[in-house]
């Protein structure tokens, strides 16, 4: 009796500790990524990596400021399409929860989370791409744009859908029409998580390289029109990673270094700003 | 409030109503556009060369020839290969993280793994190019093959960039994604299961292993199918460490393709011409019919734990 007893407990402290492992080996890569990035990008950090183009082939120096500019001006364009259809549909499913769209929508929605990012590169490409017949950062937004609205809607949903009917009532009560009840009262009452919810959103497409490499491009140049091949950091990440020199090496792990900045920094922002939130209420 | 004014407020909510709904539509509507635009450009390929091209190893863009074998194989090898690694590790952590975990770390063990979600797939690739690679190339790939070599798995030269690199890649990057949702299954679990089996007198183990477990097992699967599509789909990290070759070979030490990777490199500027495009478009359509496939079950899966109702 005894033994079996013992044995059984043996057994269950076994398998904490097999999981406890299971979670420093989960938590290493981060580490080891973070620590690379930082050990062989910041040495080439310096105000030319923000302010200039990058040398001739094989030169030293160099910086990516037209990347940086690209990716602002790719990720703004998307942001600023995506993020009011998206919060909108979410308005939607959360508002009108009962309704035959509101759950098509929503599992849709969770469906297009998993596609693969370069299938709807491929849209833009054929909606784009091939009906302009050229490359713009245009046809990149677009794509982009994309990928956000399902995002942005599901996030929406689901922290409009924590406002308490209780405050919706009472703004009905006192004679409020349905839509601003909806404007005024819970969006607003639900504004920091949206704002949190797109600015993961963002976070997640600013390092999105896939669906740029055959709408955007790419360009060595500054570039301002979305009409033309525009640069972004993904981008350049990419080709420098997998080209030849040793100066694109060091400039892909620099840009990298800058990337994960910024990802890091609009997801750690996101995540203070519900924190208020939660304070608040 | 007056009748006219009545009537005003029930036109704007009306005016409202619609133009939410309109918003929500193009959700679906982008479903719908994806899966018409793919057929139509894939179509030329498919009647090209019907269902030979899943199973064809040519690759012959000069000659107009194109099959996708290589590239389905390697896609499913280094996802399976991925998942195999990665579910104990991710239901590991969320079961210790759930149940056993001191409560004040739960939550900022949770956040760092997550974090891990949030660096783009590039910079996986770029660091499995000079960080990994080399390290599995000196260390880890002799290793195996030592010990391993009478496999045929582990035979023949060794190659930085290859089929097992690509899935090791994925593991680091599917982990956090089935980790965090099965975390949130595991929590959705009522502790009333949880309190009754060791009422019963279950060690800890064998409470989580007969009351929670089963309780959460098609959220469990759901969160591993998630993981499965991700791995499936996932472009830039895997077409920067997998070698890029249309070639299919026993050795996981060996360069292979995916799906996505010969869609990204070759694309941009598909040399074959139109027809080149639609077996890539084919290829696209491909991805995105099984990645559909597998959210949807994933997702179906998740909310039948999530409403309340177990698997059991």
């Amino acid at each position: 009796m005894i033994p079996a007893r013992a044995l059984r407990r043996g057994k269950s402290r076994l398998m904490v500790v097999l999981m406890a492992i299971a979670v420093v080996v989960a938590v290493l890569p981060l580490f080891l990524i973070l620590g690379s990035l930082i050990v062989r990008g910041a040495s080439s950090l310096s105000l030319s990596f923000f302010l200039s183009r990058p040398a001739p082939a094989g030169e030293v120096g160099g910086g990516v400021a037209h990347a940086i500019s690209g990716t602002l001006m790719i990720v703004g364009m998307a942001a600023a399409a995506g993020i009011p259809i998206g919060v909108a549909a979410g308005l939607y499913a959360s508002e009108f929860r009962e309704t035959r769209l509101a759950t098509i929508t929503r599992f849709v929605a969770d469906v297009l989370n998993g596609t693969p990012s370069i299938v709807v590169g491929i849209l833009a490409w054929t909606w784009v791409v091939a009906t302009q017949r050229h490359f713009s950062a245009l046809a990149g937004s677009f794509a982009l744009a994309v990928l956000m609205v399902p995002m942005v809607m599901r996030t929406t949903e689901e922290l409009v859908r924590l406002v308490p009917d209780s405050l919706r009532e009472a703004a009905l009560a006192l004679g409020y029409t349905r839509w601003r009840t909806t404007l005024v009262v819970v969006l607003r009452t639900a504004l920091p998580g949206i704002v949190t919810g797109s600015l993961l959103a963002v976070a997640r497409i600013a390092g999105e390289t896939a669906p740029l490499l055959f709408t955007a491009l790419g360009s060595e140049y500054f570039s301002f029109d979305p009409d033309r091949p525009m640069a972004a950091l993904p981008l350049v990440v990419y080709k420098y990673a997998t080209g030849p020199y040793p100066e694109w090496h060091k400039l892909a792990w620099t840009a990298s270094l800058v990337l994960i900045l910024v990802v890091l920094a609009l997801s750690i922002a996101a995540r203070i700003a519900t924190r208020q939130r939660f304070e608040r209420s | 409030m007056t009748d006219e004014s009545l009537a005003r407020s029930s036109r704007g909510d009306t005016i409202f109503k619609w133009s939410l709904m309109a918003a929500a539509c193009t959700i679906p509507a982008l479903l719908l556009a994806l899966l018409y635009e793919l057929t139509q450009g894939a179509w030329p390929a498919a009647r090209a060369f019907g269902t030979e091209f899943l199973f064809s190893s040519t690759w012959d863009p000069v000659a107009g020839v194109f099959g996708a074998w290589p590239a389905i194989v390697g896609t499913l090898l280094t996802s399976f290969l991925a998942l195999a690694m990665a579910v104990p590790l991710a239901l590991g952590v969320a079961i210790y993280l759930t149940e056993f975990a001191p409560v004040p770390i739960r939550r900022p063990i949770a956040t760092v793994i997550e974090l891990l979600a949030a660096i783009p797939s590039v910079v996986y690739g770029l660091w499995g190019i000079f960080v990994l690679i080399p390290f599995l190339q000196t260390s880890v790939f002799p290793f195996l093959q030592q010990h391993l070599g009478f496999l045929p798995f582990f035979s023949g030269p060794i190659y930085g960039p290859s089929v097992l690199a690509a899935a090791l890649i994925l593991t680091i990057m599917i982990v956090p994604f089935i980790m965090s949702v099965s975390r949130e299954v595991l929590l959705a679990v009522p502790s009333a299961q949880r309190e009754a089996a060791v009422a019963l007198g279950a060690t800890r183990w064998e409470a989580v292993s007969t009351a929670i477990v089963p309780f959460a097992k098609s959220g469990l699967i759901g969160a591993v199918i998630l993981g499965l599509g991700r791995a499936l789909g996932e472009t830039m990290a895997v077409t920067m460490v997998i070698g890029n070759r249309h070639d299919v070979s026993a050795s996981l030490f060996a360069p292979g393709y995916s799906l996505a990777a010969v869609i990204a490199n070759e694309f941009a500027d598909a040399a074959g011409g139109p027809i080149h495009e639609s077996a890539l478009i084919y290829m696209a359509l491909l991805l995105f019919g099984v990645t559909v496939l597998v959210n949807a079950v994933a997702r179906l899966l998740i909310w039948r734990v999530s409403r309340g109702r177990g698997g059991v």
